[in-house]
């Protein structure tokens, strides 16, 4: 029902009656429906007053806002209006108590190694022969179980990562000098769109963390108060294979975006404007995309399957049902 | 604690629902049937003084006179809650001094209303169910899933399924 908005014209976002409405230069303006809208993402340059976010916090609406090379810089978070004081509680219980605290995070990397494992078995499928990278990864996997602390779990995670990636260059069509993750600054076009598709994952996640009672800064894998929401980022962790990654591998393949998509400024290479827009096409199209749920036997869109995790994760801390990470199942 | 008319509603539909509800655990924003009920309530009655909130507990849909209370409903699914929710209403206000004579279930889609009076016999009822209310909000665990075929129209189903 509601939609993200996508802004990219600079401009100015103001109140208009009971409408944001964007006015670009030319005087050309645009009439943001605010009861149908999620959401909003900015990528130009957008003045906007106090009355505007005021408005999108009576309405209960992020802004998430992008820099002019298409970093994520941060998110108008309005106040919580779904605080469960208990809730609460349990969740910091959980992370203090270390052993908790493991149980939820190893759930996370158990979780989206398998999502790993789906894509890689997928363009396995599709003679890319990555059999050794597959089962060097399965191996990883089984130390996920047998680790003891988060220091040596993200270890883990990191070795998976790291085969994972460097299977990348064979999955992906074009000519690509991915060797390795980079960033700040990402330093080429496969980097470059990892960090921008991941950031719009975090915000998504972000936007649904927000409608339930979880707080957002208190996580389990990732370490709390590093200044930014921590517990985004774990949820984002199990859905980047799914979404992320699929949407990078089809953009490339399909030579949706080439490296004429891409500028290079000092030492940022970022994506153009029209790039961008193409990739943000795809991420929206992907998240609106539905699947029949086998346990709820309704169809849930890629988006909503995120929402879902938080209604797990909050099951598990009111001690309702354990939670289990979301494994793709088609 | 403050027993709300939401929560007296709740104890007949779901005591599931409505552990969550008093934990703060609430899902109801976007579902489509809430969206509606706040249409319904912003758009009927409109010459009267709506929502009423007594003692910071119960919010009243309206009171005529001080006399007759009314309570807007969308559909007559689950009318025994909203039966007990609006004698319940009448006991609060009465136990505060105001005599209420009745009260009245409005149902403005189908132009249809009920009248509702708090009996004698209600009282021990009443009662009884305010001190199970607060027993179900001591609990650390929640109530089980009640699996019942009124979950699939639930704001919590997805909660409670998933």
């Amino acid at each position: 029902m509601s939609e993200s908005f996508y802004l990219f014209s600079d401009g100015e976002l103001k109140r208009k009656d009971n409408v944001l409405r964007m006015t670009a230069p030319d005087g050309n303006f645009k009439d943001i429906k605010v009861n149908m809208t999620r959401d909003i993402y900015l990528f130009g340059e957008v003045s906007l007053n106090t009355k505007t976010l005021n408005y999108a916090g009576q309405l209960s609406l992020p802004i998430h806002i992008f820099n002019y090379y298409g970093f994520y810089t941060g998110s108008f978070y309005p106040k919580e209006t779904n605080v469960s004081g208990n809730l609460l509680v349990e969740q910091v219980n959980h992370y203090t108590n270390e052993e908790q605290r493991l149980i939820i995070a190893k759930e996370f990397i158990e979780a989206a190694s398998y999502n790993i494992l789906r894509n890689l078995r997928y363009y396995n499928e599709r003679e890319r022969d990555l059999e050794s990278s597959i089962s060097e990864i399965k191996g990883l996997r089984n130390e996920i179980k047998r680790t003891s602390d988060i220091h040596s779990l993200m270890g883990v995670e990191g070795s998976i990562r790291k085969v994972y990636y460097n299977c990348w260059t064979s999955i992906i069509n074009q000519e690509v000098d991915f060797e390795k993750r980079v960033k700040r600054p990402p330093d080429n076009m496969v980097n470059t769109l990892i960090s921008f598709v991941n950031s719009l994952v975090y915000t998504s996640c972000l936007t649904e963390i927000y409608v339930t009672q979880l707080n957002p800064t208190i996580s389990y894998l990732h370490s709390p108060g590093e200044r930014r929401f921590s517990l985004s980022l774990d949820i984002s962790e199990i859905f980047k294979p799914l979404i992320s990654d699929r949407i990078i591998f089809s953009v490339l393949n399909r030579n949706m975006i080439t490296e004429k998509d891409f500028e290079r400024d000092s030492n940022y290479y970022y994506l153009k404007d029209g790039g961008r827009k193409k990739v943000l096409k795809e991420y929206d199209e992907c998240l609106n995309r539905t699947i029949k749920h086998k346990e709820l036997g309704r169809n849930v869109s890629y988006r909503h399957l995120i929402r879902l995790e938080c209604y797990k994760l909050i099951k598990h801390l009111i001690g309702d049902k354990k939670y289990e990470g979301f494994k793709i199942w088609w | 604690m403050r027993v709300t008319g939401t929560m007296f509603y709740y104890y007949f539909v779901c005591h599931r629902k409505l552990w969550c509800f008093i934990n703060n655990i609430s899902l109801e924003d976007e579902s489509e049937n809430v969206l509606l009920g706040k249409l319904l309530d912003e758009n009927s009655y409109g010459r009267e003084d709506k929502q009423i909130l007594i003692d910071e507990t119960v919010n009243i849909d309206f009171i005529k006179d001080w006399k007759i209370l009314h309570e807007i409903r969308k559909s007559k699914s689950i009318e025994e809650a909203s039966l007990w929710q609006v004698k319940y209403y009448i006991y609060f206000l009465q136990q505060r001094g105001i005599p209420i004579e009745k009260g009245i279930i409005d149902y403005p889609k189908i132009r249809q209303r009920k009248d509702v009076y708090l009996e004698e016999r209600d009282l021990d009822k009443i009662k009884e169910i305010i001190e199970d209310i607060n027993y179900i909000a001591e609990q650390k665990k929640s109530p089980v899933v009640i699996e019942s075929k009124i979950c699939k129209s639930c704001a919590y189903y997805e909660f409670c399924y998933i």
